[in-house]
């Protein structure tokens, strides 16, 4: 995808974007949102791996996720899952983000 | 238009490194060429050690996102195992892929065989491994890795080749390290499968020493180390380094530690701690521990300088924008270097006189001499990632 393409892509999603998540937190502005969508990719992806299709952790695919609930998944980014690998990203991506990003999930990521 | 223009701006420059290594007849050797994965874009780079530069590009491999290389015994070939399960073969000669298939879902690594017949590669969707004919890349064995009562399948980690034309791997899910026999496998006869034994929770990764005597598994579920004697027959599982954590707090570990490529220096077993921000020091002899030693971070690969006298470690995020440098006689920090973020993977040339290291989110591959531990040269790479030596075809193990 070229610069122009990915500027144009942006801007066409800040128009869209509604100010509040689905899941009810307020939605990290759009700088902060493609921080989390480079560490999702690039950090989660190093056992969710780059397409989140699942490597030594599980898929975070949409199908993959169905009937999961956002909170769950918000809750599970920040505390972490016991008694496996998932560790606690709290700290670091805070309640809103985690809920943002736990919508975007669900809903897929577009390439 | 600007993309048409930057192609043949890259081309013309893919020329003229072509043309300023090559020799007057056309002929060179692959000691000193490497494969470099660009992790974002499916593509490899073809470098060379010796004045440091950029061969080519070869593109078109797949989910690189986690990937891998083996090298054929002659030096000539590259397998290059991707995330998305595609298993590509490269001619680093003609820079050409000259094979690829994808043989399952979702990949994690390889290892090819000590006569160099087979390449065997650790799936986790389906869990097991496959091992194919390394020239032709036919399939001549599928080991479902099955475990316990109820017939689960387990993902498959830490696979290796063993003399004796032998793999080793481990199932994360099921807490196994298993062994097949493969000798026969490409004539037509059917692979051994031995059940080595319980190895403990979670087994992350595995490695085989040099001497490709001792197999050895970390484990993610417990603190301690996996340890199986290949000389012994029939081989057993010796837990190592047990309770190393001592029932302290696990810190977070935001990437899982790489066994391959640890380090054997001075007699002592330098790896990373998992849970914990240290390198630990054991005793090679009877695998006790004998120290560690505090680092900047979690670490994901502590890699000895062929010659043993430095470990260079890197981090797991977020402190991975550094790198440290141990001195082993004196289990000294003896530097800290900030490269930039997201250092992923570091490869020693052949006898070690520099260091490759890549350095993601710059998009660059910076060079250091490790004797001033100075910074030689950088290359522009687009994401790299994993760093691959065609010295490795002569190792065991890598």
């Amino acid at each position: 995808m070229n610069a122009r393409r990915i500027t144009a892509s942006v801007l066409v999603s800040l128009l869209l974007y509604p100010a509040v998540s689905q899941a009810g937190g307020a939605v990290p502005d759009p700088s902060r949102r493609q921080q989390l969508i480079y560490l999702l990719r690039q950090d989660c992806g190093s056992c969710h791996g780059m397409t989140l299709k699942g490597g030594l952790g599980p898929a975070l695919l949409p199908e993959a996720l169905a009937g999961r609930r956002a909170e769950d998944l918000a809750a599970s980014i920040l505390d972490g899952v016991p008694d496996t690998p998932m560790p606690p990203w709290r700290g670091e991506i805070s309640e809103d983000e985690a809920l943002w990003l736990a919508g975007q999930l669900l809903k897929g990521l577009k390439e | 238009m600007i993309a048409v223009f930057r192609k043949t701006l890259q081309l013309l420059a893919m020329m003229f490194l072509g043309i300023a290594t090559a020799r007057a007849d056309g002929l060179r050797g692959t000691g000193d060429l490497g494969v470099v994965i660009e992790r974002a874009g499916g593509s490899v780079l073809i470098v060379e050690t010796t004045g440091q530069t950029v061969l080519g590009r070869v593109t078109g491999l797949g989910d690189l996102s986690h990937a891998s290389v083996v090298f054929s015994r002659d030096e000539r070939y590259a397998y290059v195992f991707g995330r998305d399960g595609g298993l590509s073969k490269i001619d680093l000669l003609t820079r050409r892929l000259v094979g690829r298939i994808i043989q399952s879902g979702n990949a994690i690594g390889g290892a090819i065989s000590d006569d160099g017949r087979l390449v065997a590669v650790s799936n986790y969707t389906p869990g097991g491994v496959r091992i194919f004919d390394a020239k032709t890349l036919a399939p001549v064995a599928d080991i479902a890795a099955i475990y316990g009562p109820a017939g689960q399948r387990s993902k498959v980690v830490g696979l290796v080749d063993a003399p004796g034309g032998r793999f080793v791997f481990s199932l994360y899910d099921g807490g196994e390290i298993w062994m097949v026999d493969c000798r026969l496998c490409i004539d037509g006869g059917k692979p051994v499968l031995t059940r080595i034994g319980r190895a403990g929770k979670l087994p992350y990764d595995g490695l085989i020493t040099g001497d490709g005597r001792f197999y050895i598994a970390g484990l993610f579920g417990e603190d301690g180390l996996a340890m199986v004697d290949l000389w012994q027959d029939p081989p057993v599982i010796r837990r190592i380094m047990d309770g190393y954590g001592k029932g302290e707090a696990k810190l977070p570990v935001y990437k899982m530690p790489h066994l391959e490529g640890w380090a054997l220096a001075d007699g002592r077993f330098f790896f990373p701690a998992i849970g914990r921000h240290e390198v630990l020091v054991a005793d090679a002899g009877n695998f006790r521990e004998i120290g560690r030693i505090k680092m900047h971070g979690q670490p994901v690969f502590a890699m000895a300088r062929p010659d043993g006298r430095q470990i260079w470690v890197n981090f797991a995020h977020p402190l991975n924008d550094t790198v440290q440098v141990i001195d082993v006689p004196s289990l000294k920090i003896v530097k800290t270097f900030t490269p930039g973020p997201a250092v992923l993977h570091m490869e020693f040339t052949p006898r070690g006189e520099q260091v490759w290291i890549s350095v993601r989110d710059k998009d660059r591959i910076d060079i250091y001499d490790t004797r001033t531990l100075k910074r030689v040269k950088s290359l522009p790479v687009r994401k790299p990632s994993g760093i691959f030596f065609t010295a490795r075809a002569h190792r065991i193990g890598l």
